[in-house]
This record gives structure tokens, sequence and C-alpha cells, in this order.
């Protein structure tokens, strides 16, 4: 009973401690977050629908699910490329970062596009 | 041991008459027809003087009259060829030989000047063709001209030149210096050798005739045969000139030998029974379709016909079926190979045996009576003792004068194969079903085999049905046909055929259907029944339908043999197929619409949340350039990525990627430009306020 009580006030603490460590990010990275987190969730829903209703197009489902995990790759590679405490990217500029990230989002929808069918 | 040696000795008897048992038929009407058919001249005249000559020598033997048009073209090229100095001893020789026919006047000038040219070939020849053409053209041109005075010069000379060309064997090489020979050289030989004798001034050395007659007789003695028979030359297929046959070949050794014959004394000693049977291998042919072969054959056929070496003689029936109720007399003639009258003779019946009594002659030897309006040897009331079947009967010619055994030559025996046929009576047929163990008759039916009948029978597999019949030849014997068949056909087309075996002259069979159930493949129903006896002798060979049968069988177990499945009508694969019904795969299940378009709002839900999130962040737009270039820039850039994404769009519903991505192409570098402007600026204004 402590035991569980102590596990629960651990747990509690630790999800306040991170509260209160990402409040700091800058909120450009917080942005960046946001849009992975959408992207991730947009394809859990199609997951979910396939499970309901079988794979019959399986192409579009792979390309509408590859789009969101694609998408949000190519977010987390924009956010660790923009963030300031990473020192390997120190030299890059924030908007040359954007602009790959744009190119490489167009090229991957144009893909997507093309496999949807 | 002496059963198989008396076996053997009648085999050798069997083996010896049917050896020679052959019909042989002299030359006839259809040859004559044949004739004037194969020889028909392309607008009147022949391809090569060699032709022209077959062909007048053909309708010469035949007593066709000359036509005047094929005689006036003959006359026109053999002028032209003895005018021409530059004409060959060949095309000279054929010429006078198609000459020598024709009969056209040769100019004086001409024929000097062949006599000439053919001594100055003769001289200067140096292979057997040479000397034949030379010799021969001398020979013809003798008889055609008026002169007396052609002679060879040296006679003696140009045989022992032609003899050197001899072999030990009797054959003949063409050339010193090819070594192979062959029979067709030295018929050619023969006759250029007889040629050599006729154009001599003086008489030959006998020593050289001796020797040539020994070759001949060397020659004869590689004479090949048939088993009918029938004698020919043969040669070794060679490579150097044409192989020729055994036509041809045959044929140039007897024109050799009779020509030979012909101009020397004295008799050629060959055993007499080798010409019978030279005439015989011409006449074997029939009538050839080739008009090289037909002038072949009727020509050693017109040697045969005189010669001085000696002429053969052909016994012929005009037909070897002789029908017992027509009462046919047995004729037969004899005449030369060209179908000329024989000498006067007469003809024995020695003996005549059939199939079965091999050794044991059926009739006593007599003599047919000779009919001189017909010419032909008639015996009348044979068939008196004969009954149908097949026969081998045995003649005999005896030439009346004696002299005349040393000009004609008629074999010692003649065996012609004779059929007789006649009516063979069908008595005291009936059809029964019987019950199996007891045999006792059920039912009974009488038929009559010579018209259909319309009995209907019906039997279960414990019954037995029985067929019998009698038969009996003219002469009161019993009759054994060659076919004697019972056919039962069932409705769906099986059919089952049994033969019907007999003891003398009672014909029996009994079905024992117990037996022959599996055999019937226990199809019970109505079963149709068919007689069938036939045999060559037989006049009246019958093929009839008796009635039909209702057969009852037991089921079919499930281990049974099927009937074999019946022909199918081998046109039906040309009408219509059966219909292909195609099966298309079925299509998948689709959710119903409602839900995927629950999940398509569902799927906007995450997008609402990043908007909102956006808003809780904080989102302005204050880093947005005021200055109106940048500004622009900033909107085209934005405007740029809206109008890719909005060809996506278009590319998912309409477009195919060849289009997106000619547009995209422009749209690229478009956003490129515009996007470098905007970031760069912005970058340096990131920049200037780090650095301030």
């Amino acid at each position: 009973m402590a035991r569980e009580k102590s596990s629960k006030d651990n747990a509690q603490a630790l999800f306040n401690s991170l509260r209160s460590a990402y409040a700091v990010t800058p909120v450009n990275l917080k942005i960046i977050d946001l849009y992975v987190g959408f992207a991730v969730f947009t394809a859990l829903i199609q997951v979910v629908y396939m499970a309901t209703v079988g794979s019959f197009p399986f192409n579009s489902f792979l390309s509408g699910v590859l789009s969101c995990v694609g998408t949000a790759v190519l977010a987390v590679c924009l956010r660790i490329q923009v963030n300031k405490e990473n020192k390997e990217f120190k030299d890059l500029p924030p908007e040359r970062a954007f602009a790959d990230f744009v190119l490489c989002n167009l090229v991957l929808h144009l893909v997507i596009m093309n496999f949807l069918g | 041991m002496a059963r198989s040696l008396a076996g053997f000795l009648v085999l050798l008897l069997v083996v010896s008459i049917c050896e020679a048992a052959s019909l042989f038929q002299p030359v006839s009407d259809s040859h004559r027809s044949a004739a004037l058919e194969l020889f028909t001249p392309d607008h009147g005249s022949f391809k090569s003087l060699e032709e022209t000559y077959e062909a007048l020598r053909t309708f010469q033997i035949f007593g066709i009259e000359k036509k005047p048009d094929v005689t006036a073209s003959a006359c026109r090229s053999i002028s032209e060829t003895v005018g021409s100095s530059t004409s060959t001893s060949k095309d000279l020789f054929y010429a006078l030989k198609a000459n020598s026919i024709a009969e056209c006047k040769i100019h004086e000038t001409a024929s000097k000047g062949i006599i000439s040219s053919l001594n100055a070939a003769v001289s200067a020849a140096s292979s057997l063709l040479d000397f034949y053409y030379s010799v021969g053209g001398l020979v013809l041109i003798k008889d055609q001209s008026s002169k007396d005075d052609i002679h060879l010069a040296d006679a003696e000379g140009v045989f022992r030149s032609v003899k050197a060309f001899s072999q030990s064997d009797g054959r003949w090489r063409y050339s010193s210096s090819n070594p192979e020979s062959s029979a067709f050289a030295a018929g050619i030989a023969l006759e250029t050798l007889a040629g050599i004798v006729s154009l001599a001034s003086s008489e030959l050395d006998q020593s050289l005739i001796s020797t040539l007659k020994n070759d001949i007789s060397k020659l004869f003695d590689s004479i090949e045969k048939y088993d009918d028979g029938t004698l020919y030359f043969d040669d070794k297929l060679v490579d150097g000139y044409e192989y020729q046959g055994p036509l041809s070949i045959t044929s140039s050794v007897l024109r050799g030998l009779t020509a030979f014959a012909a101009v020397t004394t004295g008799n050629i000693d060959l055993p007499r029974d080798k010409i019978l049977g030279l005439a015989k291998f011409f006449l074997g042919i029939g009538v050839p379709g080739d008009a090289k072969d037909f002038f072949y054959q009727i020509d050693a056929l017109a040697c045969l016909e005189s010669n001085r070496v000696s002429i053969p003689l052909i016994l012929s029936l005009s037909s070897a079926v002789l029908s017992l109720t027509k009462k046919d007399s047995l004729k037969v003639r004899v005449t030369t190979v060209l179908g000329s009258n024989a000498p006067p003779l007469t003809v024995k019946l020695v003996g005549a045996f059939s199939s079965v009594s091999k050794d044991a002659s059926l009739v006593e030897s007599q003599e047919l009576k000779f009919d001189q309006g017909s010419g032909l040897h008639i015996l009348n009331d044979l068939l008196k003792s004969i009954d149908v079947g097949s026969y081998t009967f045995v003649f005999e010619v005896v030439l009346q004068e004696p002299e005349d055994e040393k000009v004609y030559v008629m074999g010692s025996q003649t065996k012609v194969p004779i059929f007789v046929t006649g009516l063979v009576k069908i008595e005291n047929s009936e059809i029964a079903v019987l019950d199996s163990d007891l045999g006792s008759v059920e039912s009974q039916n009488k038929l009559d085999l010579t018209a259909k009948n319309d009995v209907s029978l019906s039997a279960n597999h414990l019954q037995k049905m029985r067929l019998s019949f009698q038969l009996t030849t003219p002469r009161g014997r019993a009759f054994r046909p060659h076919q004697a068949f019972l056919k039962l056909r069932h409705e769906s087309k099986v059919e089952h055929i049994f033969v019907v075996g007999n003891s003398g002259k009672q014909f029996e069979i009994v079905l024992n259907f117990l037996g022959l159930v599996e055999k019937f493949f226990y199809l019970s129903g109505k079963y149709d029944m068919e007689l069938t006896v036939g045999d060559a002798a037989m006049e009246n060979s019958l093929l009839v339908a008796i009635g039909y049968i209702e057969l009852d069988l037991p089921e079919a177990p499930e281990k049974a043999p099927r009937p074999p499945p019946q022909p199918v009508d081998p046109y039906s694969r040309y009408g219509p197929q059966a219909e292909i019904t195609h099966i298309f795969r079925a299509p998948e299940k689709r959710p119903p619409q409602e839900l995927s378009l629950a999940f398509l709002g569902l799927t906007i839900l995450p997008l609402l949340g990043f908007f909102i999130g956006l808003l809780r962040l904080g989102v302005n737009m204050k880093n947005f350039p005021t200055k109106p270039i940048p500004a622009t820039f900033a909107v085209l850039f934005h405007v740029g990525i809206g109008a890719v994404l909005l060809l996506y769009v278009f590319f998912w519903l309409k477009l195919d990627l060849f289009q997106t991505l000619k547009v995209l192409g422009f749209l690229g570098v478009f956003l490129v430009f515009v996007g470098h402007r905007i970031l760069s600026h912005l970058a340096a204004a990131s920049a200037k306020l780090k650095s301030a």
C-alpha cells in the first residue's frame, strides 16, 4: 500500500518534472512537436480504419500511413537541425533547414500521390 | 523325322507351284491407246531427234499410221541435222534412225558429207559410245542411200578396238579410263559389233565371232530373276554415267543380242527358257506410264517378236475366274509377245491342283479343242468335276511342226492360277433361345437367310441363344467360307462380333449369356442381330439382318468395365462449341459508405487539434516581412507551395504523372527562386538581429 502510493507519487513527480522541463523549450520547437504529434495521430486513425474494414486498397493505406510517417520523420529532422542546443548543426541556418524540409515534403507527397491510386 | 521330311517335301512342292503360278498377258489394245496418249508431239514435233525416233518406232510397231504433220516436222529436223556440218555423230545417228522410219529423202551431197564425217568419227573414236554412234550411223546410211560401197576401212581393227572394252564377266566398259562396267554397255557393244560385221567388206576372222559368243553366254550367266519366273539384267549403281534401271538395261542387252544374231551364221548357244524369262519380264510390267519406259518395253518386245535366237510364245487366258452358274468354259490363247498368231500347236491341261490337295490332280490330262475362228483353245466340260475354290491349272504346249521347235520357245509347263466361283446353298437356318442347363428350347424361329428377317426374341442372362445353318457347295460338298460372323449391336451402338464355327456342313454358334454378361458391359436392352457369310468363291455372299433380341442382364457392379466410348462424328468439332461462362473475380467487400465518411471526419480531427494547439502556443505572424519586396516574395512563396499542393490534388484526381512532372518542373523552379529569396532575406534579418 505504501509502495503503491510511493510509485504513484514517483510517477506524478516524474510527469511534473518533465512538464516543467518541456515548458522552457522554444516555441518554434513546440510547433514542430505539435506537428509531429498531429502526423502520428493521423496515422493511427488510418491504421484503426484499416483494422476495421480490411486492407482492400492496400496501396492507398500504405501511401496514407507512409505520408504521415514520412512527414513526421522530416519534421523530426527539422527539429534536430533547428534546435539551438544541438552543437552539430551550429553553422546551419534554420531557414536552410526549413527549405530542405519543404522540398523533401514536396517530393514525399508527389510519391505518395502517385501511390495513392 | 520322317514327318518333318515329308512336310519339307510338300513345302518344296508348294513353293515350286507358288513360284511359277502367274498370269502374263501379251500386248493388248490398252497398250496401243496408251502409246497414242504418251507420245503426243508438242505442236507436231518432239523435243529431240531421239524422242522423235522413239515415237516413230513405237507407232511403227503398233501399226499406227504416220500423221503427216509429225512426219513433216520430223523430216525438217532430220534434214537440218543432216545438212549441218557441226552435227556430232550422236545427232547424225538419231537423225538417221528416225529417218529409217520417216523415210525422208536425203540429198546426195548431204549423204556424202555424212559418210565422210562418220568414217572420220570411226577412226577418231576412243570410247564405246563414239564407236556406237559412228558405226550405227554408217549402217543406217548404207540402208537408206542407194550406194552399195559403204564399207569400214579396217573392220577387224575396229572390231578389236571395241572388243578391248569387254570384261571377263561378259560386261563392257564405256571407255578405257572408266573402270565401271555395265550390262547396258554390253548391249550397246553387241549392237556396234553387229554393225561392224555387216559393214565389213570381207569375212571377219571366225575366232573373233566365237569369242564374242562366249562373252554373250557369260553375260547371260549373270542374269537375275524374280520369283515368278521373270529374268532381267541389272547393274550396280555407278557414278560415272546415270544408272539406267533394269528395264532399259535388259532392253539394251536384248537389242544387242538380236542385232548380233541377225548378222552371224550359226547358233548362239543360249538356254532357251532365258529368252522366255526375258519376255515375261517385259510383259509383266503392264502398261508403263512414262514414254521412255514404254519405248524400252515395246522395242524389246519387237526384238523378241522376230529374232534369230528363239521367239517366245505366251500362254494367256482371257479370264482367270470361271463361274459354275454361268457354265463358263476354259479359254486359252497362245500368241507371240506382240499378240500375233502362233504356229500350229496343241494345248494340254496336264493337271489342276487345289490349295488343299496340292499333289493330287483333280482332273485327268486332256487336250483343249482349237477353234480356228477365234484362235482360242477351249475346254468345255471341265467344270463338271470341279467345285468352287482357287486352283492352279498346269498347261503344256506342244508344237505340231518339229521344225518350229528350233524357232520358237515355249516353257515346259505353264502354271496359271484359276478361281472358280459358284452359288453356295444355305439351308436349315434357324435361331432358338434355350434354357441354360437343361438345353430345352424356349422359343425357336426358322430363318430365310436370303431375305431380311424380322425375328424378335427375348432372353435373360440365364439362357442361351443358338443360331445354326448349313452351307453346301454346288457339287454337294461342305464349304468353309472366309467370313462367317454374327454381330450383335446394342441400342447405344456398342457392337459385339462372334465367329460362327462349323463341323462339316453344319454351322452353329451358341451364345451363353451367363458367360457373356461382362463382355456385354451389363447393358440390357434391344440388340440387333446381323449375320455375315462371305467368301471370294461365293457368288451369293450375304450380309443379312436377322432381327433383334431383347436381353435382360443384371445390374453392373461398381467395378465393372464401362462400355467403350462410341466414335464421335469427326465433323462435329467444326460445329458450335460449348458456351464458356466467364467468372469474374468477385469484387472486394467495401465498407459501408457511412463508416468511411465517419473515418474521414475522424482524420480531420488531428488537423483541428494541430490548429488549436498552435493557437494555444501563441503563434503569430510578427515575423512576416513588412517591406513590399520581401512581402511579395513571402506571399509568392506561400502561393507556390499552395500551388504545388493543389497540383498534387489534381494529379490524384485527373492528371497523369508526366503532365504533373511537367507542371511541377515549372512550379518547382519558381518556388526555388522565390523561396531562396525570402529565406535568404529572413536569414539575413535574423543574422543582423543576432549581431545587433
